[in-house]
């Protein structure tokens, strides 16, 4: 008989691992994906293989050459780094600033922390940040949507729905006037508009989110109570004044809320821990997203309220703990 | 249909030998009895090397007020008793008989008869309870008189038996309901009387219908007791989770059932009482489940105390080529054995195999903070923080955190994608916290 093993209990695991939920995050990233080719054309292939080709070159890099320790660029992580960068930069984006946009989002806000599990904020986001302040011009530049293009130059770009009504506002426009000048809400949905990469389909974002709820990927609760925040604080801004404040559904429908709120706010590492703490946490990155979205210099808000958000977690989970079980007594 | 609300995780239930009926193993060569056998302080033996003695017979007495008396389970002789290796893995006193032929101390009943009336008055239930050494048998091992006895100033008004068996792989208690139900509804009584109550709910998980459906069959004639299926999830036989489930309270940290006016006691433990206290026989024997994948004839045996496990396994067909990992309980909570000779003692619910291929953990990577241990947590508590803080030594904050509170299901080790030894680290963490705080009030 062999030797017997003597370990701890429990004996039995789950079979869930890390690089099942990475690749689970991956695979419901599909739907997101194709209607992003469909409209934005080779463009937005070429972006998305460069971001995660390149993510996962520099975490070899960093893990094999800096840190001389394990090597874990097939875990899924920084593969899911890589698409999320994609998804949230503009299509037109030349290639080697999507290339410093990745060693930014693994180098600096991943590998300098720890690597996976470790890192405060989300790589994906500070990488789209540091990008937003270093190619303002660049990343302010959004293809207008086609179908099926090839062209990777000379794309033509425009402003996103967000930003015409922002500045059509700020030019003491009224709202109504300026809707007509955005595609139709189902068209939008649908994800026809300019914007980034893999943000621009609320419906296609929405099913992969579906996906992960079942999958227990992600919980509801950061998705409800961030988009939750957003409809209710934009609901109240529109009932004040109709022709200054655009109606709330515009606001989940346009832009980087819908994959903010179910891919950015959502990742574990930098989410807090407890049911409770979550909710919190989605309402405040609600109402950070609609500050600056109608009170700040940018049109979208999204990637700032949640990086804000991402360095409240360390207080908000001592904050906010799970119920003790026989904490207060309730009998009956 | 019931269940607990806080956490909890459901593994493969894998109840392999549920159909299997109870058999009788045959006796072995000689029995190997540890003087430690229950929770608290271990009994002095009474016999000598060399002293004959009968099945049924005192051969340590539990002196101490949380204790348990200790029986021959065979008759014959005693050869020695000195320092064995039993299931835990430690060195601890125990006697050690040579099995000579079957014959039993006088004035035990061992007919199948079912006597139903109780005779004797509360205090005598709790005191034959003590003297013929019952402790619970869900593996906790607690001396059962002692939860009978209803401290100062606290009143029961409920006794909850534990029928749930919510750890994959085991069916002992599953094949007590089915088979020994009368005795053990007798047995309720009995300890209903003791603790003056007049409400008994067995809880049953609903995987196991046929015991609930012959259970509601036999209570019409037993006043008082119900029974209460429950949703499969584990942990249910947690004795918080069973009283929140079956009567919603919530015993509050640090405290005892008793609290909350329960007292929890195993089907196991109730069939022991009866037969202590209506056939006058101590606790010589248990029903053992003997399971795994690679087990030729899953099955549930009647074992006397102190029997080699590795008979058991012989009986079930024999230990499989590839097994790597044998468990002494169940797949959560049971402890794996480093060697087979070590005897079935009071708490051995269960003997599992594992094949070499099931016995490694997953391999650990970083955490990432999915926070799923913290959401199935029963009690409540945040698994990844008391472990980073105990492997810190940060033992104050691990108190602050309720580390105490933690009841050591596995469900967090079970849970994690990462793999990471998170009970490990909290049993670390409990140990010393446990020390700082006995030190403090000492």
């Amino acid at each position: 008989m062999n030797l017997l093993t003597v370990s701890g209990s429990p004996h039995v695991y789950t079979e869930e691992s890390v690089s099942k939920i990475m690749y689970g995050v991956l695979f419901s990233l599909i739907p997101a994906a194709l209607v992003s080719f469909y409209f934005f054309g080779l463009a937005a292939i070429m972006v998305t293989l460069t971001a995660i080709v390149s993510c996962m070159f520099f975490e070899f890099i960093i893990q094999k050459y800096l840190i001389k320790g394990p090597v874990t660029i097939f875990d899924g992580s920084a593969v899911i780094t890589g698409a999320l960068l994609a998804f949230i930069v503009p299509a037109s984006l030349p290639l080697w600033m999507v290339v410093i946009g990745s060693l930014v989002s693994i180098g600096m806000a991943k590998m300098t922390f720890g690597g996976l599990g470790k890192n405060i904020f989300n790589p994906a986001l500070v990488g789209r940040v540091f990008l937003m302040i270093s190619f303002p011009v660049e990343m302010n530049m959004y293809p207008k949507p086609t179908s099926f293009s090839t062209q990777l130059t000379d794309i033509i770009t425009g402003p996103t729905p967000l930003a015409v009504v922002k500045e059509g506002v700020a030019q003491g426009e009224k709202v109504s006037d300026l809707l007509p000048e955005v595609p139709e809400y189902v068209s939008l949905l649908m994800g026809n508009m300019g914007g980034s990469v893999g943000e621009i389909s609320a419906l296609a974002i929405l099913l992969g989110g579906i996906y992960m709820l079942i999958r227990k990927i992600i919980t509801w609760e950061i998705p409800a109570s961030y988009l939750g925040s957003v409809m209710i604080l934009a609901g109240i801004l529109w009932m004040i004044d109709p022709e200054v404040y655009v109606d709330p559904l515009f606001h989940l429908i346009t832009g980087g809320l819908m994959l903010g709120a179910i891919y950015m706010a959502t990742d574990m590492v930098t989410s807090p821990m407890s049911r409770w703490g979550m909710i919190v946490y989605g309402i405040g990155c609600g109402f950070l997203t609609i500050v600056i979205r109608i009170f700040g210099a940018y049109p979208e808000g999204v990637a700032f309220a949640i990086l804000i958000m991402n360095a409240f977690v360390p207080l908000i989970n001592r904050g906010f703990k799970p119920k003790r079980f026989g904490e207060e007594v309730k009998n009956g | 249909m019931k269940t607990f609300k806080l956490g909890g995780v459901h593994p493969p239930e894998n109840k392999l030998s549920q159909s299997a009926a109870i058999e009788v193993l045959p006796l072995p060569e000689t029995v190997t009895i540890p003087l430690s056998q229950h929770l608290g302080v271990p009994a002095n033996p009474v016999v000598k090397k060399g002293d004959s003695v009968k099945a049924g017979q005192l051969i340590a007495k539990g002196e101490a007020f949380i204790s348990a008396n200790i029986h021959s389970s065979v008759s014959g002789t005693v050869q020695k008793i000195d320092d064995v290796v039993d299931t835990s893995g430690y060195r601890k006193k125990a006697i050690v008989i040579k099995v000579e032929g079957d014959i039993w101390e006088d004035g035990i009943d061992l007919s199948k008869d079912l006597v139903k009336d109780i005779s004797l008055s509360p205090q005598e239930i709790v005191s034959r309870v003590n003297e013929k050494g019952i402790v619970g048998m869900g593996g906790a091992t607690f001396p059962s008189h002692v939860k009978l006895m209803v401290p100062q100033g606290k009143t029961a008004d409920v006794l909850i038996i534990n029928g749930v068996e919510c750890e994959p792989y085991l069916t002992s208690d599953h094949r007590l309901m089915l088979e020994k139900a009368e005795e053990m509804l007798v047995g309720i009584q009995i300890q209903m009387k003791a603790l003056n109550v007049d409400r008994a709910i067995i809880g049953v998980e609903n995987n196991k219908p046929d015991a609930i459906d012959h259970l509601m069959k036999l209570i019409p004639e037993y006043p008082g007791i119900s029974v209460e299926p429950l949703k499969v999830k584990y942990p249910q036989g947690g004795e918080k989770q069973l009283i929140k489930a079956l009567v919603n309270r919530e015993v509050p940290s640090g405290k005892l059932p008793i609290e909350v006016g329960c007292v929890v006691h195993n089907v196991g433990t109730s069939f022991a009482v009866y037969e202590a206290v209506q056939k006058n026989k101590p606790l010589v024997e248990r029903v053992v489940t003997v399971t795994g994948k690679g087990v030729k004839e899953p099955s549930n045996f009647v074992a006397r105390i102190g029997t080699p496990i590795a008979n058991l396994i012989e009986a079930a067909g024999g230990i499989p080529e590839n097994t790597g990992k044998v468990i002494n309980g169940g797949p959560m909570m049971g402890k794996a054995l480093s060697d087979i000779n070590a005897p079935v003692t009071k708490g051995t619910s269960g003997i599992l195999l594992f094949p070499q291929a099931e016995t490694s953990r997953k391999p650990v990577h970083n955490c990432i903070r999915c926070g799923r241990c913290a959401s199935i947590c029963p009690m409540g508590l945040e698994p990844y923080l008391l472990a980073v803080l105990a492997s810190h030594k940060r033992f104050d904050d691990c108190e602050t955190e309720k580390v105490m509170d933690c009841i050591e299901c596995g469900s967090c080790l079970y849970i994690c994608p990462s793999g990471r030894p998170l009970l490990d680290q909290i049993r670390v963490g409990k140990n010393e916290t446990g020390k700082m705080i006995r030190l403090r009030n000492r």
